[in-house]
């Protein structure tokens, strides 16, 4: 589903997000991305968004080269992708209804259509009847499920998440973590970027672990952060 | 295509209710807009108005054809059959001189002085309207050539110059007109663009958002353009309201010069099909500005 074969990613302003990365991450499968702040967890999530290109290497997927992708594909290609953010990016003055409805409206699907997924998304995040409230008159952790409805309701094939728990009680965490793995259990792939261990830890599925920082001889400049993969299945 | 079509309409009346949100900004827009087509609309219908005023000079092409001061009312009358003849006369008419004599007695005020002459001092004279065909200035001046010819003809008098003269003016107005048309329609062009530009700025946000989620840039542009199309056609209204209030104000004062002139000029307002292209006209400005706008600047865009 997802393959990196030596990506490397370098921003312009000239820091080294990923260097030399490769990870393969299988069809169905769920995994979790940790690793300190800074260690390119969100580049590496942004790359497979197709918010960010590889400067070297190849990304694929789901089939389809990240790096030559033409740009009127883009908008096809996020379409198949789910994603959440960490600060949910919602449309604060649009009500719930809107927000989960939008990959719907932008895929042309008949109204009809439009308002019975709606419900069905709301449902399965335990949002029933809110569909009229703006994102504002939420709790941060309403919000961040109105984002995963926002993600799974076009029905990806695959689903990533960059800290979905980030700003959660454990207890909230939990439950946002056990709606991630129900959706895995019907086919969805999925990838979450965090950094909460004692919930991952709950969870036995595979992690993999982005690491900062390697010592080469000689340079007297900052060294750029280093990944190094530790894929372990437990 | 049922869905592609509702999804339009929902863009488009959606776009209306944004703007509504902002009605006194939208409508300085819109104002804004409507003053700048109110000006070459108001100047067109008033060249269609001198122009119709003066479609109705056809009488302004006679030709007087002037008898020698000796030829008699039957010479006369000869001249004007044999002239009447001609394929390109629509008709001839004759000018005794007494009766001119007593015209001018009425019309200039003269009376009394023309009573101390003795003889009538003046000739029989033919008026010679053209027929349809033979009107253009080339046609009018080889018949007047002719006229010089016949009989007892003494003096053939011809006043186009300043009729021609007058329809060049008028030409000019015109493509005066089509510049300043020209030039607002690219200021409208401007000021929609800006608008829009503004208006793009303040939903970066939620563009980022829809991006992110697979919207197209043609999608993200939709509601723009139809925000476009609606400030167009607004000020396209306003538009046709400052060029109708014009012309009821000018209405009556116009009326009362043509009367004095013995005239039953009206002034014509825009018609069904001036309103039409107005309306229209500024509805494709907007969404034109809209369009080289909103192409320009969704592009740069891009989630982060």
């Amino acid at each position: 589903m997802i393959r990196f074969d030596h990506v490397w990613k370098r921003y312009p302003n000239g820091r080294e997000a990923l260097c030399d990365l490769s990870l393969e991450i299988d069809r169905g499968e769920m995994a979790f991305l940790t690793g300190h702040s800074g260690a390119g967890k969100s580049t590496l999530l942004k790359l497979i968004a197709l918010i960010e290109r590889p400067t070297r290497g190849t990304l694929v997927v789901n089939g389809q080269n990240t790096g030559t992708l033409p740009r009127s594909k883009i908008p096809a290609f996020r379409r198949q992708v789910g994603v959440v953010f960490q600060d949910h990016k919602l449309l604060m003055d649009r009500p719930v209804y809107d927000n989960v409805g939008l990959p719907l409206v932008i895929a042309g699907v008949p109204e009809k259509d439009i308002g019975k997924r709606v419900r069905a998304a709301l449902d399965q995040v335990g949002l029933l009847g809110r569909e009229r409230n703006r994102p504002l008159e939420l709790s941060t952790g309403e919000q961040q499920r109105v984002g995963i409805a926002r993600a799974i309701i076009g029905k990806p094939s695959l689903l990533i998440a960059d800290e979905p728990t980030g700003n959660l009680d454990p207890d909230l965490s939990l439950e946002v973590m056990n709606l991630f793995k129900r959706f895995n259990e019907v086919g969805v792939t999925v990838l979450i970027a965090s950094h909460d261990l004692h919930l991952i830890e709950q969870f036995g599925v595979r992690r993999v672990v982005l690491e900062g920082g390697r010592a080469t001889g000689g340079d007297v400049e900052p060294m750029p952060e280093v990944i190094s993969i530790v894929a372990e299945r437990t | 295509m049922n869905t592609w079509l509702e999804r339009h309409v929902q863009t488009l009346v959606g776009s209306l209710g944004r703007l509504w949100t902002k009605p006194f900004s939208t409508l300085l827009t819109i104002l804004v807009i409507g003053i700048a087509l109110a000006l070459p609309a108001c100047l067109h219908v008033l060249v269609q108005n001198v122009r119709s005023a003066s479609g109705g000079w056809g009488n302004a092409l006679d030709i007087s054809v002037y008898m020698k001061p000796k030829a008699s009312l039957d010479q006369a009358r000869q001249a004007a059959e044999r002239i009447r003849k001609r394929r390109d006369v629509e008709s001839v008419t004759l000018v005794k001189a007494d009766d001119a004599l007593e015209e001018f007695r009425r019309g200039s005020g003269f009376g009394e002085a023309l009573d101390a002459l003795k003889d009538n001092p003046l000739p029989h004279a033919l008026v010679v309207r053209p027929a349809a065909g033979a009107r253009e200035s080339a046609r009018v001046a080889e018949l007047s050539e002719e006229l010089r010819k016949v009989d007892g003809v003494d003096i053939v008098q011809l006043d186009t110059a300043w009729v021609s003269r007058f329809n060049a003016i008028l030409d000019v107005v015109r493509r005066i007109v089509l510049l300043a048309l020209g030039l607002f329609a690219l200021g409208v062009l401007v000021i929609v663009g800006n608008t829009i530009r503004l208006d793009i700025e303040n939903r970066r946000d939620e563009i980022e958002v829809t991006k992110l989620v697979g919207g197209s840039n043609a999608f993200v542009r939709r509601p723009f353009l139809y925000n476009g199309v609606w400030y167009g056609l607004g000020g396209g209204l306003v538009a046709w309201l400052v060029v109708t209030v014009v012309m009821t104000a000018l209405g009556e004062p116009v009326q009362r010069i043509a009367g004095l002139y013995g005239s039953r000029f009206e002034l014509q307002g825009l018609g069904l099909q001036g309103s039409a292209a107005l309306l229209l006209g500024g509805a494709a400005l907007g969404w034109m500005g809209s369009y080289i706008a909103s192409t320009r600047q969704l592009r740069g865009i891009e989630p982060k």
